[in-house]
């Protein structure tokens, strides 16, 4: 768009509610979510269409606040310098406070722009993904995925999609699942910010497992929870460590001069690493499982058994970038000490490469795209490992549209696929396998499109795309600092190119391998309508990077982005030298790669003639195995025989039953011994029977005879008249 | 100049036979004529001590009018009794009115 | 010993044989006549005691009235005869035993008594004890009201035996 009609909208943008301060918006921004969840959870859960009108315009309310913040920041010198904050006391410690707050700084602006865009687009697709306004299936159980519904029409009966049994609870759970994005995005402290990281990771949880009837959905949301969980825990020893260390939690007070220069000059007493490369590392494997990072990666594909607005939202354009965006923050800490940075940048490169190629033999659409994620992540990760700043905020941006269009695209696919299944009556063939699709170009065209610019970005086809520009400056930045990393991260994106280009030859073009893909058709608007949106920010977002050295068209734009994100480093990281090696480098991966691919699989038919289709490739490289040998069947195998078996039923079983006969001994002995002889016999039989007794032997003084009684008394008279005259009377 | 230990003495004598005959005989109205004989001894140690004392202090007599009504209204009673009693029973034997024993 | 001293010694004699013969007889009808002996004799020595009203009541109200009564319910009671033969319950000795021991307490509580051997002073003359009790009687300084109360209670008497007593076939 032009300077004035951007200046125009900027104007709107901040004016409007321009008597509500920023730092009130930001407060407000992850409000609304929460407030649907809440809505749809206590009130509208019967009403699809209410539902998800509450959801979709909570995503909207946070869309709005979110580009009224961006603009206003856009429009402030130096935000770096002075972000809009604002915080508060939360919980009392003591003498100390917790606080919860804000911070808009200009890695937060940009994260508002592309997480808010993402969420909106998502909630909107997802209405058409769970099928509203389609009939109820035939037999549809809540927990398990719609099986369609017999329609009569003319006459005849045919299956149609049917809606989704459990529509209001997703849109709950993306909700909160929202709020907890915002939070982490705007928080300003490590402790909202793991508030916000919690969330996402029980939303993950529930999401994953939204079809709670299938095994494997609840298996893979517990694994995904689990091994989340491991990061997590070492992520809040670092909090603790940082803490204890600073006695602050807030970004602005950790990141000032003196405070970093003492972490780093205290060494933490471990493997040569100082406190604040100490710190950096905890935090950093609070990412490697958050981000799907080797070794924890292994929760992201099987998380794929979630509705593919799920896999879009978490773990392509959220929660996932959630990981990165903490490393990112927390740079000035990390970059401190050498051996955390090469730790972040090993594991990183290692990533890249390693999900890369078994992302090459998978056959489900949805497979090959979460290990495509797993790499660009680790792209991210490398980039910042070897102080590339700049460019692993540009690629995180950039990855978020392309890869959540990618899987929307993917969605929108699986749709078509399913369509066709309903016409066939077929229910054994796979809708995701890529292997029963094909040609599909024709039949849903607006999804190939969008599909094709997405996979572009991903592989970085030169200049249009901004996946482009935001892999070579990574690669750029890799060759000026970092050799091997260089060579890595070539590779890896050969390889990107290479399966991307298979799976969309596969899924998109040729002929139709199956009844199914020839029945497919497109899908409604509301799930192709957020894929036009996508795919136009895919494109048009690389052109904000553009490095300013570079041939012909570097110069022509300013390198917006370096500048503005630049600033919030205390010192500006410098543009790297241009270099025509990596330049090359990545139009020959690129372009090779995507060619490389059509021209093999243009011609493949089936698996078996798939090459690829190597042993450990298939089967991720084993890694599921191995961690169930050594870690998960010895804990169940310690869980049940020590715990449950020796402790529980042997030792502590063993005391209650000790205490059980001994009781019930000491029961008995009081009763035989004390309660039955003494209390019943002696006391109670005893009374009566003295009583019994006596009264026998006593009443036969009563004979009834008046005379008898009259001598008693006088008897009686006598002996009392006796005693008081001789004993009181006369002493 | 009867010394006054003589009418006690007398008067002790008539109430140890009247006692007597109350614990002793079978017959109820015997009984009843010994509580006659208790009663007059009693009357008789009244007279004499108000005789023997300060003579113009009527007390004496005066107590000894009220023993003979009461002593009159327990014999028409205790008679009215026992004459019940007879009806009911057809006995005037002590020793068998024994109803109220256990 | 005077002719005061002889008198009483008769009179008591008489009386206490005739009580003896009261609670000894087998004959029903013979007690009651030996208890008008008795209750005669004790109107005798109230005479004795200078108490002349005293010893007529006596005769009027316990010989004329009581006696007779007696001999009534002994009348009334005679159906199987059997108020003649032995009259001695089976506890007898333990009876005259108490009586005994009865007796003797009350000779010693007698003989501790301090005033015992006094004797009488002289009746005053002109003093009429007959008006004086008549005084006594009817005077709300004196005792008009265990008087009245006494009436009180005859009439409780009468009603009681009458309602005791009756026949009511």
């Amino acid at each position: 768009m032009s300077s004035e009609q951007a200046a125009t909208l900027y104007f709107l943008l901040s004016s409007f509610g321009g008597f509500v301060s920023t730092e009130t918006i930001i407060w407000l921004i992850p409000l609304p979510p929460a407030l649907a969840f809440f809505l749809i959870v206590l009130f509208t859960n019967r009403n699809k269409a209410l539902s998800h009108m509450v959801a979709v315009g909570a995503a909207l309310l946070s869309w709005l606040g979110s580009m009224i913040v961006f603009a206003r920041a856009l429009g402030v010198e130096h935000l770096g310098e002075r972000p809009f904050t604002s915080s508060m006391n939360w919980l009392a410690m003591g003498d100390t406070w917790f606080r919860v707050g804000v911070l808009v700084d200009p890695l937060t602006a940009l994260m508002l722009f592309f997480v808010s865009w993402t969420v909106l687009m998502i909630f909107i697709y997802s209405i058409g993904y769970h099928n509203f306004g389609q009939p109820e299936g035939d037999h549809d159980h809540k927990g398990l995925p719609p099986h369609g519904a017999t329609i009569e029409e003319h006459g005849r009966k045919h299956v149609v999609p049917s809606v989704e049994p459990m529509y209001s609870r997703f849109f709950a759970f993306i909700g909160l699942f929202a709020f907890g994005m915002f939070t982490l995005v705007v928080s300003d402290n490590l402790l909202t910010l793991f508030i916000g990281w919690e969330i996402m990771g029980l939303c993950s949880y529930l999401l994953i497992g939204f079809w709670y009837g299938k095994k494997s959905a609840r298996d893979a949301a517990v694994k995904a929870f689990m091994t989340t969980r491991i990061g997590d825990v070492f992520m809040l020893l670092g909090i603790a460590y940082l803490y204890s260390v600073t006695g602050t939690l807030s970004f602005r007070e950790i990141f000032t001069e003196t405070t970093l220069h003492t972490l780093q000059m205290i060494p933490s007493g471990a493997l040569g690493f100082s406190t604040a490369g100490l710190i950096g590392l905890l935090l950093f494997i609070g990412t490697v499982g958050k981000s799907a990072q080797f070794p924890l990666h292994v929760w992201l594909p099987d998380a794929m058994e979630g509705p593919t607005p799920v896999s879009a939202m978490i773990h392509a354009a959220t929660m996932v970038s959630a990981g990165v965006y903490t490393v990112i923050r927390m740079f000035p800490l990390l970059s401190l000490d050498a051996q955390t940075m090469s730790v972040v940048a090993f594991i990183g490169a290692f990533t890249a490469l390693f999900a890369a190629t078994i992302a090459l033999a998978q056959n489900d659409i949805k497979r090959v795209l979460a290990y495509s994620t797993i790499s660009q992540l680790g792209f991210m990760i490398a980039a910042l490992g070897i102080g590339a700043y700049v460019a692993a905020v540009f690629h995180l941006i950039t990855h978020a549209f392309f890869k959540a269009l990618l899987f929307l695209g993917s969605g929108s696919v699986i749709h078509g696929m399913e369509h066709g299944a309903y016409h066939t009556g077929d229910h054994k063939v796979d809708p995701q396998d890529m292997f029963n699709m094909g040609g599909l170009k024709n039949k849903m065209p607006i999804t190939f499109w969008t599909f094709l610019i997405g996979g572009f970005a991903l592989s970085g086809f030169p200049i249009v795309t901004a996946g482009f520009w935001s892999k070579d400056e990574i690669l750029a930045d890799a060759f000026a600092h970092n050799l091997p990393v260089f060579i890595t991260l070539a590779i890896a994106a050969f390889l990107t190119a290479f399966y991307t280009m298979r799976q969309i030859t596969l899924t998109f073009l040729g002929e139709p391998r199956t009844e199914e893909a020839r029945r497919a058709h497109e899908t409604p608007w509301t799930m192709t309508f957020p894929l036009l949106v996508l795919s136009v920010l895919a494109i048009g977002y690389g052109w904000v990077g553009i490095p300013e050295n570079f041939p012909i068209l570097g110069g022509l734009f300013p390198n917006w982005l370096h500048e503005f994100v630049g600033e919030t480093l205390a010192e500006r990281p410098e543009a790297v030298e241009f270099n025509f090696v990596p330049l090359l480098t990545s139009l020959v991966v690129a372009l090779g790669g995507l060619g490389l691919g059509y021209l093999t699989y243009r011609n493949v038919n089936s698996s078996a003639e798939d090459k690829l289709q190597l042993g450990f490739l298939k089967n991720k490289y084993y890694v599921d195995e191995i961690y169930n040998a050594v870690f998960i069947n010895p804990a169940i195998w310690f869980a049940d025989k020590v715990v449950y078996q020796i402790m529980d039923k042997g030792f502590i079983d063993g005391i209650l039953h000790l205490f059980g006969p001994g009781t019930q001994g000491i029961g008995d002995g009081i009763r035989n011994y004390f309660d039955l002889p003494f209390i019943n016999r002696f006391l109670g039989d005893g009374s009566a029977n003295v009583t019994y007794f006596s009264g026998e032997k006593l009443r036969v003084i009563q004979t009834g005879r008046i005379q008898q009684y009259l001598m008693f008394a006088l008897i009686l008279f006598l002996v009392i008249g006796a005693i008081l005259y001789f004993f009181i009377f006369s002493a | 100049m009867v010394p006054l230990s003589w009418y006690l003495i007398f008067s002790a004598a008539l109430f140890s036979i009247g006692l007597f005959g109350a614990l002793s005989r079978r017959n109820l109205v015997a009984i009843l004529l010994g509580i006659e004989l208790m009663l007059n001894s009693v009357n008789v140690n009244l007279v004499a001590f108000w005789r023997y004392g300060d003579v113009t202090n009527i007390t004496g007599q005066v107590f000894t009018i009220i023993v003979f009504a009461v002593a009159a209204a327990e014999v028409a009673v205790g008679l009215a009794l026992v004459i019940s009693v007879y009806r009911k029973r057809n006995t005037v034997i002590a020793d068998e009115i024994d109803m109220l024993k256990f | 010993m005077t002719i005061d001293k002889i008198i009483f010694l008769i009179v008591a004699a008489v009386t206490l044989i005739a009580a003896l013969r009261v609670v000894t007889t087998g004959n029903l009808i013979h007690a009651a006549f030996w208890l008008i002996a008795t209750l005669f004799g004790v109107a005798v020595i109230f005479a004795v005691l200078h108490a002349s009203f005293l010893a007529v009541v006596q005769v009027v109200v316990y010989i004329g009235a009581i006696a007779i009564l007696f001999i009534f319910a002994v009348m009334l009671t005679r159906k199987d005869m059997r108020d003649q033969g032995p009259q001695l319950n089976r506890n007898w000795g333990f009876g005259a035993l108490l009586a005994a021991l009865a007796f003797v307490g009350l000779a010693l509580l007698v003989h501790g008594w301090s005033g015992v051997t006094k004797t009488a002073s002289a009746f005053p003359s002109g003093f009429d004890a007959v008006s004086a009790l008549g005084n006594a009687l009817v005077s709300p300084d004196a005792y008009v009201l265990p008087f009245e109360v006494a009436s009180v209670l005859l009439v409780a008497a009468l009603v009681g035996a009458v309602y005791v007593a009756y026949n009511r076939k």
